[in-house]
């Protein structure tokens, strides 16, 4: 099962209800996201817009740079939509990946009533191209906050095989809202990352179930870095991206202090904990060692009694 | 990285109106493949950088064998390889072939 640039006859909604988010590429996540065949990209793999930094590495491109851009409808109503490539180069942002989302960005503030969807799919900042991707992190960043005090939702969509990490991790924080399936991660740092840095004993990045329960979308979504819970299906994510779309909360410093008051509180309750065990525990769960083997139905009921309030914050 | 370029004459023009597909990604052992409809009927262009140099004489035969069975006249196609078997190289052609006369894969 591949990608498929040029839309067919869309496909049967039996065939995307079976189709994982996880397992899917970002064209196909793109496709069945959006209203059949509605999707049109910009600066597509034919413009041949690949990285000037790869070649030097010896290092083979890609013709979009891992990056997919352009507009489509959600239910009849126009979007901005861009996606990475989770496969090529862990869905690392470089300079021309990076400009593609910032552009779209901007164009996004510029036109003021067109949402943006981001199907994070990424490990951070490509290190081949290390200054020119982190400055792409950074232009992104700012696009994002400008595009959301021009009054543009910007939802974030994580749920791919890289994860959300490092610059991306970033970026996904200054979404107006985030959706994340179980096998999303999110974190600024990765689990080999930590391990380098302070040793085996603070974080074990073998321990899988430990990576999963710290960074993984189930906790995310109950400590509130994440605000809705998809399923790991392209239709779960549709519809999530729908509702983040209605109920982004407007960017004003109203909300950046409610956010303030919001994390110091996070950490005043948990911050004591040594495990995201003891802080489901600490939030009322009263099984918080079986909340990583509860199905999608349960864990769902389980976070909606255990949310965090909201407080009019991102 | 190697530049690889074939050009053959095929037996016939590829079905469909499609201008152009992309199927695959650049990955280790995989490679993407982007077609477009762009040349003259019975031409076939496959224009190929892989970061596995020295495989040529397998490229050549590769497409050669593509563009019997295949016949696709009046596409070129560009591939960027992360290293790719002849096999996986085989199926991404034909797939490539098929995206852009229609089917959905």
């Amino acid at each position: 099962m591949n990608s498929v640039l040029v839309e067919g006859k869309d496909p049967d909604a039996t065939w995307w209800s079976a189709h994982s988010w996880f397992g899917a590429s970002a064209r196909e996540r793109v496709r069945g996201l959006l209203d059949a065949d509605s999707f049109e990209e910009f600066i597509g793999p034919e413009h041949r817009e690949m990285s000037p930094h790869l070649s030097l590495f010896d290092l083979p491109e890609q013709f979009d740079d891992g990056m997919i851009v352009g507009r489509g409808l959600l239910d009849n109503a126009p979007v901005l939509i861009a996606a990475q490539e989770g496969r090529f180069m862990g869905g690392a942002f470089g300079e021309v990946h990076g400009a593609k989302l910032t552009g779209l960005l901007r164009a996004a503030r510029d036109i003021r009533s067109m949402p943006v969807l981001i199907l994070f799919d990424t490990g951070g900042v490509r290190l081949q191209e290390a200054n020119a991707g982190e400055l792409a992190i950074s232009e992104i960043m700012r696009a994002v906050i400008e595009a959301r005090l021009a009054g543009v939702p910007v939802v974030g969509l994580v749920g791919g095989r890289a994860g959300c990490y490092g610059g991306g991790s970033l970026i996904a924080g200054c979404c107006s809202a985030v959706a994340v399936s179980e096998h999303g991660r999110i974190s600024v740092s990765g689990p080999e990352v930590i391990e380098t840095n302070r040793g085996v004993e603070e974080f074990d990045s073998k321990d899988r179930a430990l990576v999963w329960r710290t960074m993984g979308g189930k906790h995310r979504r109950l400590i509130g870095g994440a605000e809705m819970f998809a399923d790991d299906t392209v239709p779960s994510f549709r519809d999530a991206a729908r509702r983040l779309i209605k109920r982004a909360p407007p960017m004003n410093v109203a909300t950046l202090d409610a956010e303030q008051y919001r994390l110091g509180k996070r950490i005043e309750r948990f911050g004591a904990c040594a495990d995201a065990v003891d802080v489901w525990r600490s939030m009322g769960a009263t099984e918080p060692q079986a909340i990583p083997a509860l199905a999608y139905e349960e864990f769902v009921a389980l976070a909606d009694r255990l949310e965090e309030p909201a407080l009019d914050a991102r | 990285m190697e530049h690889l370029n074939y050009r053959h004459t095929a037996q016939q023009r590829a079905p469909g109106s499609k201008r152009m597909a992309l199927v695959g990604v650049v990955a280790s052992g995989n490679l993407e493949v982007l077609v477009e409809r762009v040349l003259p009927d019975r031409v076939c262009e496959v224009d190929i950088r892989t970061a596995a140099a020295g495989f040529g004489e397998i490229w050549r035969l590769v497409v050669a064998d593509f563009v019997e069975r295949r016949s696709p006249g009046g596409l070129k196609l560009s591939i960027n390889d992360g290293g790719a078997r002849p096999d996986m190289v085989s199926l991404r052609l034909a797939q490539a072939v098929r995206a852009i006369e229609g089917e959905r894969l």
